[in-house]
């Protein structure tokens, strides 16, 4: 079974991204969403974090980050969604576990 | 896909509504059944027809209601959570000998079971929080 | 009605917020639905846990005894994450002893809570059909 994790908390403000990443296991995919879009900027220990999650995949809400106007600070790797992608994702996986 | 929401925060105060809200608009779209929109802790607050917010900004309670008339949705406020926040539909209220009830059109007041139910009977059941 | 494992995923401490509280009125509820039900305690969430609490000054209803009902209603697969407690300073003595009855073996005391790794909890998480958060 593979889960989708949601994340919505800025990984400065508390560890909910970092107990996400403790149970995404291979295979499952992280949405970052709401303030959990700042653990996908560049210059950060969260994207540090990111990229070494290698059997994990990771996405955004693109309109999360643009209202925040993080967009040109998007770390690499991480797949930008709308909602439509969102719902995507939750119906290709088997299961959804949001972090809050 | 059957596809519930779960949302546990008031308008306004987070973010969660807002996003369960384009969640389930873009899960529409896209052709997926809502079996159910369940407003659990503070996102019984959702459901108030009381609110007037500025004219410039979103109005977070009609646009459930809107979309739940559009889309014959089922939003489900959960009674015990809705009864410690004062969010009364206008048979609770006589039931409880108060003088007003505030719950917004296109919204229903049921147990907790509801919930569960949708968990049962949805492929994906989708939480919304903060 | 079909079977479906839910876990219910609690991190949150009790009294500041009323999270822990409604969640525990979730599973209450959930019980009469016979689905194969899971709860996890991760982070904060493994304070719900502890004995010995005392909410006369604080003015709120102390809602832990009900954890030790949770047996009779046939939620005995309670998961508490083993790095939260030892982050916490935290051993399973501090925490209530919640147990269940095995009809299957002459109603025989077996404890409920599961002591688990992070990475074991993982993959339990990865097995159910449901995750509800609060």
């Amino acid at each position: 079974m593979t889960l989708l994790h949601t994340v919505n908390k800025s990984p400065f403000e508390s560890n909910t991204f970092d107990t996400c990443l403790g149970y995404a296991l291979d295979g499952s995919t992280v949405l970052l969403i709401e303030d959990g879009v700042y653990a996908a900027t560049t210059g950060t220990s969260a994207a540090e974090k990111i990229k070494n999650a290698s059997g994990v995949t990771f996405a955004v809400l693109g309109p999360d980050l643009q209202a925040r106007g993080l967009e040109g600070k998007l770390a690499d790797g991480i797949k930008v969604v709308d909602y439509e992608g969102f719902v995507n994702l939750v119906a290709e996986h088997d299961s959804v576990q949001s972090w809050l | 896909m059957k596809i519930s929401i779960q949302v546990n925060e008031g308008p306004y105060q987070h973010q969660a509504s807002d996003t369960a809200y384009q969640f389930t608009k873009a899960a529409l779209a896209a052709g997926h059944e809502i079996f159910r929109v369940f407003f659990y802790h503070d996102g019984v607050n959702n459901a108030t027809r009381l609110a007037v917010p500025p004219q410039d900004d979103r109005n977070i309670a009609k646009q459930w209601s809107e979309l739940s008339k559009e889309n014959d949705l089922d939003l489900v406020v959960c009674i015990a959570a809705a009864q410690r926040r004062g969010i009364m539909d206008a048979d609770e209220a006589k039931r409880q000998g108060l003088d007003a009830d505030n719950l917004i059109e296109g919204f229903r007041i049921s147990g907790l079971g509801q919930l569960i139910e949708a968990g049962v009977e949805s492929d994906r059941l989708v939480v919304f929080g903060a | 009605m079909s079977v479906k494992k839910f876990m219910y995923v609690n991190r949150k401490a009790p009294y500041g917020t009323i999270y822990a509280l409604e969640s525990l009125e979730v599973v209450l509820i959930g019980a009469a639905f016979d689905q194969d039900v899971s709860l996890a305690f991760i982070g904060d969430g493994v304070y719900e846990l502890t004995k010995g609490q005392n909410t006369d000054a604080i003015g709120q209803k102390n809602f832990s005894p009900v954890y030790a009902a949770l047996g009779d209603y046939d939620v005995n697969k309670i998961y508490v994450e083993k790095e939260s407690l030892e982050e916490r300073g935290l051993t399973l003595d501090d925490l209530q002893h919640l147990v269940w009855e095995d009809e299957d073996e002459d109603w025989a005391e077996k404890d409920s809570i599961r002591l688990v790794s992070r990475a074991e909890l993982a993959a339990v998480m990865a097995e159910q059909d449901i995750c509800l958060s609060f």
